[in-house]
């Protein structure tokens, strides 16, 4: 496939968003437990909470540059019960508006307990906001791996690793943001998020690994002479029909060498793995929110190589058909 | 239950491209708007068409077979392109299988065309909406036209009758016979698409000759040239004549 700028930033800002709230989250609920020194809510909570739905709102502007007719945008909610795009364009909106409500709950002090969990852990209304921002976030990573990972001739993303590596790639991402978030808000709890990056980030190089080298080994099941009917190994294309380009010949591949894509692919496996977690361990020494920043920025910019890298190299059938001008 | 459908005969197709100029030419001049075509006489054209022919090489020199092979929209019976649409936009129609892009309702995502194994779905890069073969759906019901003309534009176009257009339901369909009849076959069945356009195979006409239809049985001496004339009074071969 040729991707799609739009697209790459789509799904990279609203995973790093959607993992800085899980993070957020999870801070709270550890909190709760006293597992971690509770935070400020305005300062800590609803900031972050304003910060993952700036990526979350950045990521939804980005998906309108991939659209023909933006204006009809709202259409797309139609088919739900068939399309996973649909339902992302569903879930997307209603897990922002839960974000922020959660945010604006901790801003405005919803925190007189509802009611208790046995052992007298008060529950206020911000935690039952927050675990329904989870589900939805949950269904909001499914939502946009499905969109990908339902193409069953799409070899390459047609496995459940696309989904499991959209949830750890948007979860280090974001985690990663919440421990250089939390080094200049909450520095206390630096070192809980700096682990749980650490984690997510091997975590998310292990499963992307994995569809790796399951990708590699990947035989096409169409081939020429499937897509034209001849049983014959050896059929050549003479003419893919017209002299010039199409929307077959742009869309569907990226026009790289294969060395191009190679460096590509080393670039995200290092980018996006060792070096923040390098940066990440110095600057939770340092103590220093910049170095965390950065790390965080240097891990963005391996995912949306990674990005990038998910697109082109999935292989589309239709290629099969144009492969020769003339 | 309906589902028109091409039925495709490449044993005839001589690759003239009649089909997707005619195509191009009605669709491009229908209600719905043109189809754009960008730069048609200039370096790089471009354009929206909805049929293409192509052209493969089957085998290696000297035992080659030149195929040329037109491809549209194969109005698939389970279209993938369909489920995937987030609007609606994308439909198959229940009355007659067509498969049919509602161009007010296409927000142009692209993604009906990433769920295409067969790459027949082009975006119009100027209305910014996706578009594809309609069957000619505003030729086939036109009561002004006579019935005869009441098929598709490339069908009525193609100048081997390679292009036969009818119902697949219905088994006794010119199109259906054609397909029991001459090994009509679905492209990438791999994918479980079920495509209602077939493609009747290349044919080749051999003759069958047995050792035997090489030696005359009723020379077994191999004797070849005249045989001797009979004298007069002896008998004749045929028992009639004698010269």
């Amino acid at each position: 496939m040729n991707p799609a700028f739009s697209v790459i930033f789509l799904t990279t800002l609203i995973g790093a968003g959607q993992g800085l709230f899980l993070a957020l989250y999870t801070g709270q609920v550890y909190a709760l437990f006293d597992l971690l020194p509770a935070q400020d809510s305005r300062s800590f909570y609803a900031v972050g909470s304003a910060i993952a739905l700036a990526f979350l709102a950045a990521g939804l502007v980005a998906s309108f540059f991939h659209l023909g007719h933006p204006e009809r945008a709202w259409r797309s909610a139609a088919m739900w019960r068939t399309s996973w795009l649909s339902r992302e364009v569903i879930v997307l909106p209603a897990f922002m508006g839960t974000v922020f409500l959660y945010g604006a709950g901790h801003w405005l002090g919803w925190q007189s307990p509802l009611f208790s969990l046995p052992g007298g852990y008060p529950v206020d209304a911000t935690l039952l906001l927050g675990a329904a921002g989870t589900l939805l976030c949950f269904g909001l990573f499914i939502c946009t791996a499905m969109i990908y990972a339902c193409l069953k001739f799409l070899r390459e993303w047609h496995t459940p690793l696309t989904v499991i590596n959209y949830i750890l790639l948007g979860g280090a991402s974001g985690f990663v943001l919440a421990t250089a978030f939390s080094a200049a808000a909450a520095p206390a709890a630096s070192g809980f998020f700096g682990g749980w990056a650490a984690v997510l980030t091997l975590g998310a190089l292990t499963s992307r690994g994995a569809s790796l080298v399951r990708n590699t080994r990947l035989k096409p099941r169409s081939t020429l002479a499937t897509a034209i009917g001849v049983r014959h190994p050896r059929i050549v294309q003479k003419s893919q029909g017209f002299m010039g380009g199409s929307f077959n010949t742009r869309e569907f591949f990226h026009g790289r060498s294969k060395a191009f894509l190679g460096g590509v692919k080393w670039g995200f496996l290092v980018l996006a793995f060792p070096v923040p977690l390098l940066v990440l361990a110095a600057g939770l020494a340092a103590g220093s929110p910049a170095i965390l920043g950065g790390a965080f920025l240097v891990q963005y910019l391996g995912l949306m190589a990674e990005r990038w890298f998910f697109f082109a190299q999935a292989n589309h059938p239709q290629n099969l058909y144009y492969q020769a001008i003339s | 239950m309906t589902q028109l459908a091409l039925v495709i005969d490449l044993n005839v197709c001589v690759g003239c491209h009649a089909c997707v100029t005619s195509c191009k030419e009605w669709n491009t001049s229908g209600a719905a708007g043109y189809l754009s075509d960008d730069r048609p006489y200039d370096a790089d054209p471009t354009g929206c068409f909805f049929n293409r022919v192509q052209t493969f090489e089957v085998g290696a020199f000297p035992d080659t077979q030149t195929v040329h092979f037109p491809k549209s929209c194969l109005h698939c019976e389970e279209p993938p392109c369909v489920p995937v649409c987030p609007t609606g936009a994308s439909y198959k129609r229940a009355e007659d299988g067509i498969v049919l892009v509602d161009y007010d309702k296409c927000i142009g995502c692209k993604y009906c065309s990433w769920a295409c194994p067969y790459g027949v779905r082009e975006l119009d890069e100027h209305q910014k909406v996706m578009k594809k073969c309609t069957l000619c759906v505003d030729r086939i019901y036109d009561e002004k036209l006579p019935e005869r003309e009441r098929k598709p534009a490339c069908v009525l176009a193609c100048p081997t009758n390679a292009r036969l257009y009818g119902d697949i339901h219905d088994p006794d369909s010119q199109v259906s016979q054609a397909i029991r009849e001459n090994a009509g076959y679905q492209l990438m069945p791999e994918w479980g698409t079920h495509p209602a356009n077939h493609y009747l195979p290349r044919r080749k006409t051999v003759i069958r000759i047995h050792a035997d239809e090489l030696q005359r049985a009723d020379n077994p001496l191999k004797i070849d040239g005249k045989l001797p004339k009979p004298a007069l009074k002896e008998p004749s071969l045929d028992d009639v004549t004698s010269w």
